[in-house]
C-alpha cells in the first residue's frame, strides 16, 4: 500500500517536472485527457462488466457544451467545464437507462447506436459549425485568478483535473460501491440475490463514467480550443476500447498506459510510414500516416488474440508468478 | 398532380422506394448477422467491411479483368465467404470459450484494417459503378416511374432472404443448424461435425453481405467508408427485431427501411436519426425486441 502511494507519487512529480524538462505541454495534456476518458470508460468495462460502445457521445457532448458555454454563453472556464460535465450526466443518464435493459453483447450495442444517434445529431445542428467543429473557444482565466491562456499555467490545471478525477475513480473502486460493480461483474444473479438492486448499480457506474468522460471532454476542449466532430465518432468510441486493452483492463493504470501508447501511435505513425517509404522505396508507406486505422485495427486485434490481460494485467501476472514460484 | 398528405405522389412513391431498396441492405445484413450470432454466438462487426469488400470485388472485377456485373453478382459472395472462412479459422475460432465481447472487438479491429488497407489504396472519395445494361432505364407504372434497377435490388434481396428463411426453416440442413443454435454439445455428441458447420455458417452469413454489397455498388458510391455507417445502422434494426428469428430479422429490414425513407418526405432533419429513435421506443416497451423472446 506504502509502496503504491509512493508510486503515484513519485509519477506526480515527474507529471509536474514536464514543462520544465521542455517535453511539448499540448501532447501530455492530449495525453491526459485521453488517459481520463480511457479510466472513465474502464470503470465501466473493467470494473462493472460493461462493455459501452458509444462512449464517445460523452467525450463529444461535452466537448461541444463547454465551447458553446464559455464561447457563446461567456461562461467562466470552471463553469463552463461544470456545464459540460451534469450535461454529460444527463445525457449518461438517458443512455444508461435505455442500454441497461438488455446485457452482454446488446448492451454494446444499444450503447452504439444510441452514440450515432448523438452523432447524427451534431452534424446537423447548426451550433456545432457541422463538419468545422466549434473553433476558436477562448480558455479564459480559471476562477477570475489563473489565466489559462499561458500553457504552462494550463498544463497545471490539466494535470490538477486528472489527479482529482482518478483519485475520484481510485476511491470508487476500493469503496463498498466499487465492491458491489465488482461483484456484479463476477457473477449478476448472486449479486441480485444478496439484495442489491442490481440495474441501479448499473445505472449509477454509467453515469459516474459518463460525467467522467465529459470532464475528459470539456478539459479537452480547453487545451485545443476547439470542439470538434471527431470527438463523437464511432471511431473514437472504438479507440478507448482499444486504450483500455493495450493498458489492461480492470486495473487503475492500465488504461493511463494504454491512452499514452495510442497517442503516440496516432502521432508517430506518419512519420514511421516516411521512414519506412525511404528506406523500403515503396510509395504505398507514405500514405500510412493518413491510415492510421489500419494500424490501430492490427493492434485490436493482436491484443484479442494473444494479449488479453493488456501491459498492466500481463505484469501483474507475471509477478504473480514469481511470488509463488 | 396526385398527393398524398400534400405531397406529390411520384415523390412520395420514389422516396418509398429507396427505403426499400435501404430496407433490403438491413434484411440481408441483419439476416446474416442473426444466423452468426445463433451458431457462434459473435456479434460480427465486419459484417458491414465485408459488405463493403462486396462492392469494391464488384468494381475491382470489372475495372481490371473486365468481369461484369453478373458474374460478380455471382463470384464476390463466394470470394468474400471463403474470406470470411479464413477469418473464422485462424482468428474468431480460438475466441468461443471466452467472453462474446471478445468476438465483438475482433471483427471490429479487422473492419478497422479492410478499411484503412481500401483507403490507403482508394481515397474516401468514392467510386462509380454503372448500372448493368440490362437494368438501366426505367418502366413507366403509370402511377409512377419506376427505376428498373432498383426495382431489382429489392426483389432479388427478398428472393434471397426467403431462400435463406427457407433453408433454415424447411430443410435437414437447416434442422441440423437450429440443432447447432440450441445444443451443439449434444448435436456433437450425434456425430455431426460441429466447427465445420460453424466455419461454413460464417462463410454463408458473411458471404450474404458479400452479394448484399455487390448488389448496392450502382445505386450507392463505393467507398471504404460505406459498410460502418451501415452496419451500425443494422445493430439497431437487429435491437429492434431481435435476434430470434429468421422472418422477424427480414420483415424489421425492410419495414425500417420503409420508415427511413418515409420520414425523408415528411421531416428530412430526422431521416438519419429515425431508426435509433424506434430502437428507443421498443427498449422502453419490450426490451427482448419485437420478434425476440426474453432469455
Amino acid at each position: 500500500m506504502k509502496r503504491q502511494a509512493l508510486g503515484y507519487l513519485i509519477f506526480l512529480v515527474l507529471l509536474a517536472l514536464v514543462p520544465v524538462a521542455g517535453i511539448y505541454p499540448i501532447f501530455v495534456m492530449k495525453v491526459m485527457c485521453y488517459a481520463l476518458f480511457a479510466c472513465a470508460f474502464n470503470l465501466l468495462l473493467g470494473y462493472t462488466g460493461l462493455l459501452s460502445f458509444g462512449h464517445a457521445a460523452f467525450l463529444g457532448t461535452a466537448a461541444y457544451s463547454a465551447g458553446h458555454a464559455i464561447k457563446i454563453w461567456g461562461f467562466s472556464p470552471e463553469l463552463g467545464i461544470l456545464f459540460a460535465v451534469v450535461v454529460a450526466g444527463l445525457l449518461g443518464l438517458i443512455i444508461g437507462s435505455l442500454a441497461i435493459r438488455r446485457s452482454g453483447i446488446y448492451f454494446a450495442m444499444i450503447t452504439l447506436a444510441m452514440s450515432q444517434m448523438v452523432f447524427f445529431f451534431f452534424l446537423q445542428a447548426k451550433f456545432t459549425g457541422g463538419e468545422d467543429g466549434l473553433q476558436g473557444v477562448p480558455r479564459g482565466v480559471l476562477f477570475g485568478l489563473i489565466d489559462l491562456k499561458n500553457d504552462i499555467n494550463l498544463y497545471y490545471v490539466v494535470m490538477t483535473i486528472f489527479a482529482l478525477a482518478y483519485f475520484l475513480i481510485w476511491r470508487t473502486v476500493n469503496s463498498p460501491f466499487g465492491q458491489v460493480l465488482k461483484a456484479l461483474r463476477e457473477n449478476e444473479a448472486r449479486t441480485t440475490s444478496l439484495g442489491y438492486d442490481v440495474d441501479r448499480f448499473k445505472l449509477m457506474a454509467f453515469v459516474l463514467s459518463a460525467m467522467l468522460a465529459g470532464l475528459a471532454g470539456a478539459t479537452k476542449t480547453l487545451v485545443f480550443v476547439s470542439a470538434t466532430l471527431s470527438d463523437a465518432t464511432w471511431q473514437m468510441s472504438g479507440l478507448v476500447v482499444l486504450m483500455t486493452l493495450v493498458g489492461g483492463m480492470g486495473t487503475l493504470v492500465g488504461p493511463v498506459i494504454g491512452a499514452f501508447i495510442v497517442v503516440l501511435l496516432e502521432n508517430k505513425v506518419g512519420d514511421f510510414g516516411t521512414a519506412m517509404a525511404g528506406w523500403t522505396g515503396i510509395e504505398w508507406f507514405t500514405r500510412l500516416g493518413e491510415s492510421v486505422t489500419i494500424v490501430i485495427g492490427l493492434i485490436f486485434v493482436i491484443c484479442v488474440l494473444a494479449f488479453r490481460k493488456g501491459l498492466v494485467g500481463e505484469l501483474n501476472a507475471w509477478l504473480d508468478r514469481r511470488r509463488n514460484a | 398532380m396526385t398527393t398524398i398528405f400534400g405531397i406529390p405522389i411520384q415523390a412520395f412513391l420514389g422516396q418509398l422506394l429507396l427505403g426499400l431498396v435501404n430496407g433490403s441492405f438491413y434484411a440481408i445484413l441483419s439476416l446474416g448477422l442473426a444466423v452468426i450470432f445463433g451458431l457462434l454466438n459473435v456479434i460480427n462487426f465486419a459484417h458491414g467491411a465485408l459488405y463493403m469488400l462486396g462492392a469494391f470485388l464488384a468494381w475491382m472485377g470489372l475495372s481490371y479483368f473486365g468481369l461484369n456485373y453478373w458474374a460478380m453478382l455471382a463470384l464476390a459472395p463466394v470470394l468474400v465467404g471463403l474470406f470470411g472462412i479464413l477469418i473464422e479459422k485462424f482468428m474468431l475460432k480460438h475466441l468461443y470459450k471466452l467472453d462474446h465481447l471478445y468476438g465483438l472487438l475482433l471483427t471490429f479491429g479487422i473492419t478497422l484494417i479492410l478499411e484503412g488497407l481500401l483507403r490507403s489504396f482508394y481515397g474516401v472519395s468514392g467510386l462509380p459503378y454503372s448500372t448493368p445494361d440490362a437494368l438501366r432505364g426505367a418502366t413507366n407504372l403509370g402511377f409512377m416511374i419506376l427505376p428498373n434497377y432498383r426495382a431489382w435490388v429489392v426483389v432479388a434481396s427478398i428472393v434471397v432472404c426467403l431462400i435463406t428463411w427457407f433453408v433454415i426453416e424447411k430443410t435437414r440442413l437447416g434442422a441440423l443448424l437450429r440443432a447447432g443454435t440450441e445444443n451443439p454439445k449434444m448435436l456433437e455428441a450425434f456425430g455431426v461435425n460441429v466447427p465445420l458447420m460453424v466455419t461454413l455458417t460464417y462463410g454463408f452469413g458473411v458471404a450474404l453481405a458479400g452479394f448484399a454489397g455487390v448488389l448496392a455498388a450502382p445505386v450507392l458510391q463505393i467507398s471504404p467508408l460505406m459498410g460502418s455507417n451501415l452496419i451500425i445502422i443494422v445493430f439497431a434494426v437487429v435491437v429492434i427485431g431481435g435476434m430470434g428469428s429468421i422472418m422477424g430479422a427480414i420483415v424489421t429490414g425492410l419495414g425500417l427501411g420503409v420508415i427511413e425513407g418515409l420520414t425523408k418526405v415528411f421531416y428530412a432533419e430526422a431521416s438519419s436519426t429515425v431508426v435509433f429513435i424506434i430502437m428507443a421506443i421498443v427498449l422502453l416497451f419490450r426490451p427482448a425486441g419485437l420478434f425476440g423472446k426474453e432469455k
